[in-house]
């Protein structure tokens, strides 16, 4: 038998072992009517299907320009979220943004203070890179209880595109950067001018001023024209709507810098300036609301994203944690983006506990829920990555343990 | 060799720039746009207020949400939660959490009121930044909150920040 189909022939006995031989029945579906009439004619922008409808999770607010939406993590393949369904977290709502008029001021301690359009930007060197974004507030409900009842309510602020623009650091080498430039400042122009500090050795790594997401131009509600993409950082830093960079000698001590993303300790002392995302990994199927059809073949499906690099491994167990099987890791794997990991399972019918644990390139592995808290607390709001158990019942629904 | 040459040709189109895209910023432009403040005092605008100034204004623009007494109402709290922040319950407030006066000028004079951002002069904004102060017994009620006075108020918790020391979880698993 040649290499490949002797391959394919163990992959597929793998599966019938698991399927323990017996054939179950299948799903009754009504007769497909297929259509004699024309369908619809083209378009020039495209939809889905009417007969699809995963969407983010809204929540009920009373202003609803100050709070976020979820991605359906659960309800999306592979590692690229639709920019539709990218999640949003804004402070005071989405402006709606000329991009004939709209500019990037980059200025304070520069040689050459520079003004560019949007058109200037995409005339310069372009690079695109696929990167999460994720808030540093994502999961910050499992610091009380690991209360999320499905994914999109405690993984949902986390989304991956592919992003292009131009690397900061073409945009700072235009102006030259003073020694005495340590950070810059960064401002958006939506209406509480949103900014951050970062530090420059960061801007000069592998920061974007990004015009495009998944191929087109960014989306409003995440930034157009202009945003600022910091690979592996907290969300709040990839500052959208970004209208000036100010080089300065010190952090500004912004409110999102003091009052909020600043993660509290159990001694009452608070971190600050904790851009990095940790390794993280959620099992999107079977997660919590979804029920399984029936005792037999499963494939266990989940994301596993780390701001410090590659993921290396994903464990996942079957057993409540007591033991762990490697999961297969979808190629490529890219630096600050998801990964998709997959395992195939055959579930005996009985109840029990599924979870996923993530490590990186850097030898970091994900955490326990105790280990988090026992390092931290429980006060901290942000900068959860704990992982997440879920309980399947003998009727196969799947609920947060 | 091409490539170099290519980059050669670049690098002497404009002084010190390789690509010369982009325009020049003016210095008026730049005034207009900066309106970054850091914790030094740098940015802070001319002006001054006190507590008492403040009064008026917060009460018509500022109160409805945040409470008569900054105690909070229809948003958060702007005062109170002093030594909270180890309990179960930290409340972080400006009083018991901010470690800088400068940022509540930064954030008030971008960000507040919410739904009208931008809406209070210089004078107003002083003002009602010295009121938020004393709210939270920080400074007296006479005080003058100006560019020299407001980076010199001492923030109760000034100190209870640490740099990100992680990682402190994640060792490996056998
Ligand atoms: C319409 C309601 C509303 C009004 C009026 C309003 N605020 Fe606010 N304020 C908010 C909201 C909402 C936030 C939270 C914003 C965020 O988290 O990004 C906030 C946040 C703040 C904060 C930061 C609190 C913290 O601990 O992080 C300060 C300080 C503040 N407001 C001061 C003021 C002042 C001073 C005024 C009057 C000039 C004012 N606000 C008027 C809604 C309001």
């Amino acid at each position: 038998m040649p290499k490949n189909e002797r391959r394919r022939f163990l992959q597929l006995s793998g599966i019938v072992a698991l399927a323990g031989c017996s054939q179950q029945p299948g799903a009754k579906v009504d007769e497909e009517k297929l259509p004699s009439a024309l369908g619809k004619p083209i378009r020039a922008y495209g939809e889905r299907s009417q007969f699809e409808t995963a969407k983010r999770a809204v929540p009920d607010l009373k202003r609803p320009q100050i709070g976020s939406t979820r991605t359906p993590l659960a309800e999306t393949e592979g590692i690229i979220t639709p920019s539709s369904l990218h999640f949003e977290r804004h402070h005071a709502g989405v402006p709606d943004l000329d991009p004939s008029k709209h500019t990037l001021l980059l200025h304070g301690l520069v040689e050459r203070p520079l003004v560019f359009t949007v058109a200037d930007l995409k005339r310069l060197p372009s690079a695109s890179h696929i990167y999460f974004v994720e808030c540093a507030g994502n999961s910050g409900g499992e610091w009380k209880a690991p209360g999320g009842p499905n994914v999109a309510a405690s993984f949902g602020l986390a989304s991956c595109s592919e992003w292009t623009g131009v690397p900061l650091k073409i945009l700072l080498e235009e102006a030259g950067v003073k020694p005495a430039g340590k950070w810059l400042v960064a401002e958006g122009a939506d209406a509480c001018k949103m900014s951050r500090s970062l530090p420059i050795e960061k801007a000069l790594e592998d920061c974007l001023v990004a015009y495009a997401q998944n191929g087109e131009a960014i989306r409003p509600e995440q930034g157009y024209p202009l945003r600022l993409v910091v690979p592996g950082y907290e969300g709040n830093v990839n500052v959208k709507w970004l209208r000036q960079i100010k080089i300065v000698d010190q952090p500004n001590q912004t409110k999102d810098e003091t009052s909020k993303y600043t993660d509290l300790l159990a001694d009452g002392t608070a971190r600050q300036f904790t851009f990095v995302m940790d390794a993280k990994s959620v099992i999107t199927y079977p997660s919590g609301g979804q029920k399984l059809a029936g005792p037999g073949f499963q494939e266990i499906r989940g994301l596993a994203w780390s701001g410090r690099g590659v993921i290396e491994k994903v464990e996942v167990s079957t057993d409540g944690g007591t033991t762990w099987t490697k999961a297969a890791l979808q190629e490529p794997r890219l630096p600050k983006a998801f990964t998709r990991f997959r395992l195939p399972w055959k579930w005996d019918g009985k109840e029990t506990e599924i979870t996923a644990r993530a490590a990186d390139s850097a030898g970091y592995t994900q955490p326990s829920r105790e280990e988090l808290t026992e390092a931290r607390g429980a006060n901290s709001q942000y900068h959860y990555n704990g992982v997440k158990m879920w309980k399947i019942g003998a009727d196969g629904s799947v609920k947060n343990a | 060799m091409r490539s170099l040459l290519v980059v050669f040709v670049l690098g002497v189109c404009a002084f010190g720039q390789k690509y010369n895209v982009g325009r020049a910023a003016s210095a008026d432009e730049i005034k207009a746009t900066d309106q970054f403040m850091a914790p030094d005092g740098t940015g802070l605008p001319a002006g001054k207020g006190t507590a008492a100034d403040g009064r008026d204004i917060y009460s018509r623009r500022c109160a409805r949400c945040h409470g008569a007494q900054g105690q909070g109402d229809e948003e958060g709290p702007l005062v109170g939660g002093k030594g909270s922040l180890k309990t179960a319950k930290p409340l972080k407030t400006v009083g018991s959490f901010w470690p800088y006066a400068t940022t509540i000028y930064d954030y008030v004079h971008r960000a507040m009121p919410f739904d009208n951002p931008g809406l209070l002069d210089a004078n107003q904004t002083y003002s009602v930044v010295a009121l938020i102060l004393h709210m939270n017994g920080i400074i007296g009620e006479r005080d003058e909150m100006n560019a020299q006075t407001l980076p010199k108020v001492k923030m109760p918790n000034r100190d209870g920040f640490v740099k990100d020391n992680r990682p402190d979880t994640g060792k490996k698993k056998k």
